[in-house]
């Protein structure tokens, strides 16, 4: 069973970028593109990895990593979550928000397959 | 692994183009007394999602300014920088250049470095509270201060070059609590947050909250530490590893020249600006926006004058927000144009249809004839679907004027409130395109001829502020533009003037209307100083040249010292027209409705004869006749005018008869262009097919009145 990932960006580009990387490596990827579509995502299923956006319409990155980490089935669900800022504010808001890890914009496809490796061992 | 990353690049630009056309309504619309944070946010946002997708996809030019950009709109939505005016303006303009960057990638165009640079630097000054220049980057003048930085982000595509900051090609990470380690992984740009992706010591149970057991994914089952092997970086590829990523070393060029402090060098020669002088005090301006959705009205003042008090009303424009994808799918205009052919053809082959039905008899014919007209409904219903598809609101264009109001009666010193109306009014795809530069062009007239100076309008008793409107509306078969001012109106005593001194013979009591209608002759221009806006003689013509490849005319109102109208008509869609056949000789011809005043059976008595050419008189008016079948060069039926049908003929600037055998019918067509297969013919716009399978010529009215002398 492949491991099943969900991917939450505003940008229709990037998430169909994503969604191409993953796939090629043999991912289930869903795709979400704001915050609040994702947790209504979550409420049906659950997911091996997360990957969210910080800033995006209706519901952002933070909000929804702390929704996620109320949900019993996404306490120990790896997040990561992306971020464009240089400094650390936005990082340390994904940390308290309880976010796994981060990882900045830009990066590559295969960057993306190395972290998700990683994340899924 | 390969994924192509340009599959996603024109999903990126139409995404991008979206994001600046938002970012601009909601900048022009933004409250600069009491800005609503909310929109504040939305606008920061646009910047910072085309900075990110930019980032990706390897657009360095966008990157690098939109990450100027969303440092500047980060502060003001925090509430760190104070927005004015001329802040505003300089939003603007950066919207506009990040829209000319975004087309050069679209084209594969080589980047205008100096113009990434130019409007870089004047962000990073307005940030530093510096002056910065109130001319558009295109200027060209700009002078580049961090060369060096540009010429490292070019070559970074094919040179490796050390980047300023200690970036690896990583990219993620694992945070620790260790600080050392932590900015060693800053600025690999990753990082993880939980310990139990580092330290072995440490079990997952240690670090999260005790949970329901049961709805642990695999995936954390699976995270012992033997497996995870995290260090730094062992477990990458190679491949990554010794690969530079390009967008990093771009990214922090970008990052170094940003650091870098901007310029504030006043380019000297601009492009955009007036050769008058422009007040240097500043300028109170207030945007109010109030739209009522109901019926799409919307009102937009743009003050840009010291004794105007701003008056404060809710900003109550908020613009719907774009539909999401689940609901609306984008598609490729040339498969909804194929649609619209085929659906056209179907058209065509069910009026075949029904010419042999109508030849049955008895029982089964009856039966063919129910079922055939219900196809002739099905058809027609569908044809309309799917020309429904091809339809936007006229908003569209509607929407730019927002700015070009604002910007140019600025320019220009005048007051002027722009009023839209009936801006959900539905246009063709194709049409809406053709249609800006006619009417950006008659916009920019109102203000720069039309609408008077404050204190010329207070002289002459009326309200300071002048106003503009754009309105739309169907009528009947036709979508109906109109431009109003309330300005002087146009000038009769000069325009016949201009007139003569361009070698027209015209009389001094020729109708307001047809004198109206001499500023669209090439060439001529009222303007008494050539300004920067309008002036130089050109683009009446222009104007109406477009408005009539269109399939639409254009007519003139005019109250002298009340203001003017433009009213553009236009056909609904530009692959049907509403027609009128009419036959010569052994042909069948159409003639556009939209063209058509009347059609009468000519007595002996109305026809003359002046000068060799033939006239009618129609109520006490002579018009000139033409006929068809001289025109055509075939043999006709009727010898004389009054053996046939005249089918009097309006076209833009003059009236005249037709001379045609007998009238067959009114009824649309499908209009098919006869340029793919041959030349264009003078008199002729297209062909359609008739419902006996032959084919009939649309004629273009406005060549044919070429044929008639002065």
């Amino acid at each position: 069973m492949s491991k099943k990932i969900l991917i939450v960006d505003d940008s229709a580009a990037i998430r169909q970028m994503v969604e191409a990387t993953l796939k090629s490596a043999n991912y289930q990827v869903v795709l979400a593109k704001d915050g609040q579509e994702a947790l209504d995502i979550c409420k049906g299923q659950g997911f091996d990895f997360v990957l969210t956006d910080q800033n995006m319409p209706r519901m952002d990155g933070i909000t929804l990593i702390k929704s996620l980490r109320t949900m019993s089935a996404f306490m120990r669900t790896p997040i990561i979550v992306l971020t464009t800022e240089a400094g650390d504010d936005m990082k340390n808001q994904g940390k308290a928000a309880g976010a796994t890890g981060w990882m900045v914009k830009p990066f590559d496809p295969q960057k993306l397959l190395a972290i998700t490796a990683k994340v899924l061992g | 692994m390969s994924i192509n990353m340009a599959e996603f690049h024109q999903v990126f630009f139409e995404e991008s183009h979206e994001h600046l056309e938002s970012m601009e309504q909601l900048l022009l619309a933004l409250d600069l007394d009491s800005p609503d944070p909310e929109e504040l946010n939305t606008i920061f946002r646009a910047a910072h999602s085309i900075k990110g997708g930019s980032g990706i996809f390897g657009f360095t030019a966008l990157t690098s300014v939109t990450h100027v950009m969303e440092n500047l709109l980060d502060k003001t939505r925090k509430g760190n920088f104070e927005l004015n005016s001329s802040v505003i303006d300089l939003l603007l303009r950066t919207v506009d250049t990040l829209s000319h960057i975004l087309n050069l990638y679209r084209e594969e165009e080589p980047i205008d470095w100096q113009e990434v640079e130019f409007s870089k630097n004047q962000l990073v000054a307005a940030l530093n509270g510096e002056s910065f220049s109130t001319a558009s980057a295109s200027s060209g003048a700009a002078v580049v201060a961090s060369q060096g930085d540009v010429e490292s982000a070019v070559t970074s595509k094919t040179a490796v070059e050390t980047p300023p900051e200690s970036n690896t090609d990583e990219g993620f990470g694992f945070f620790k609590d260790d600080v050392e380690l932590a900015l060693a992984t800053e600025s690999d740009g990753y990082g993880f947050f939980d310990e139990a992706y580092i330290a072995k010591e440490i079990t997952v149970d240690d670090l999260h909250p005790k949970g329901s057991e049961s709805a642990v994914t695999k995936a954390d089952a699976e995270l012992s530490d033997d497996e995870l092997g995290f260090g730094f970086f062992e477990s990458l590829t190679p491949e990554a590893e010794d690969t530079p990523l390009v967008d990093d070393i771009s990214q922090s060029a970008a990052e170094a020249s940003v650091k870098a402090n901007g310029n504030d060098d006043q380019p000297t020669a601009t492009t955009n600006t007036t050769s008058t002088t422009r007040t240097t005090a500043p300028k109170t301006q207030t945007a109010e926006v109030e739209a009522n959705k109901t019926d799409g009205v919307k009102v937009v003042t743009a003050t840009t004058t010291k004794t105007d008090v701003p008056v404060k009303t809710p900003a109550a424009a908020k613009k719907a927000a774009p539909p999401s994808s689940d609901s609306t799918l984008r598609v490729e205009t040339s498969k909804i144009d194929s649609l619209v052919n085929l659906a056209g053809e179907l058209v065509i082959t069910q009026s075949m249809l029904t010419l042999i039905g109508n030849e049955l008899g008895g029982e089964v014919g009856e039966r063919l004839k129910t079922a055939l007209n219900e196809l002739e409904r099905n058809t027609r219903e569908m044809q309309e679907a799917v020309m429904s598809v091809r339809m936007l609101p006229v908003s569209f264009v509607f929407n730019r004027f927002h700015r070009l109001v604002r910007d140019l009666s600025d320019q220009l010193g005048k007051n002027v409130n722009l009023v839209i109306e009936g801006g959900n009014t539905e246009i063709d795809k194709g049409m809406i395109e053709k249609l800006v530069d006619p009417l950006t062009h008659l916009v920019r007239n109102s203000l720069d001829h039309g609408i008077e100076k404050p204190e010329k309008r207070i002289a002459a008793g009326k309200p300071e502020m002048g106003t503009l409107s754009l309105k739309a509306s169907q009528r009947g078969g036709s979508i109906v533009i109109a431009v109003h001012d309330d300005g002087g109106g146009l000038n009769r005593d000069r325009i016949l003037q201009k007139a003569r001194e361009n070698g027209m013979a015209i009389s001094d009591n020729l109708p307001d209307k047809q004198v109206w209608q001499l500023i669209f002759a090439a060439g001529f221009s009222t303007a008494a100083e050539v300004t920067d806006v309008s002036g130089r003689g050109v683009g009446m013509d222009v104007v109406r040249k477009n408005i009539e490849a269109l399939g639409g005319r254009i007519d003139i109102d005019s109250v002298t010292g009340q203001g003017a109208t433009f009213e553009i008509q236009l056909p609904l869609t530009l692959a049907i027209v509403d027609g009128m056949s009419v036959s010569t000789g052994n042909q069948i011809y159409i003639l556009p409705l939209v063209h058509i005043i009347e059609s009468i059976q000519p007595q002996r008595d109305q026809l003359k004869f002046l000068a060799n050419e033939q006239l009618i008189k129609v109520r006490e008016e002579y018009l000139p006749l033409l006929n068809l079948h001289e025109l055509m060069e075939i043999d006709s039926h009727a010898q004389t005018p009054e053996e046939g049908i005249v089918v009097l003929l309006e076209s833009n600037n003059k009236r005249f008869g037709l001379c045609v055998d007998g009238l067959v019918g009114q009824q649309q067509v499908v209009i098919k262009s006869l340029e793919k297969h041959y030349r264009r013919i003078p008199g002729v716009s297209g062909a359609t097919i008739m419902g006996d399978g032959s084919v009939a010529l649309i004629l273009d009215v406005e060549s044919l009145a070429l044929h008639v002398n002065n």
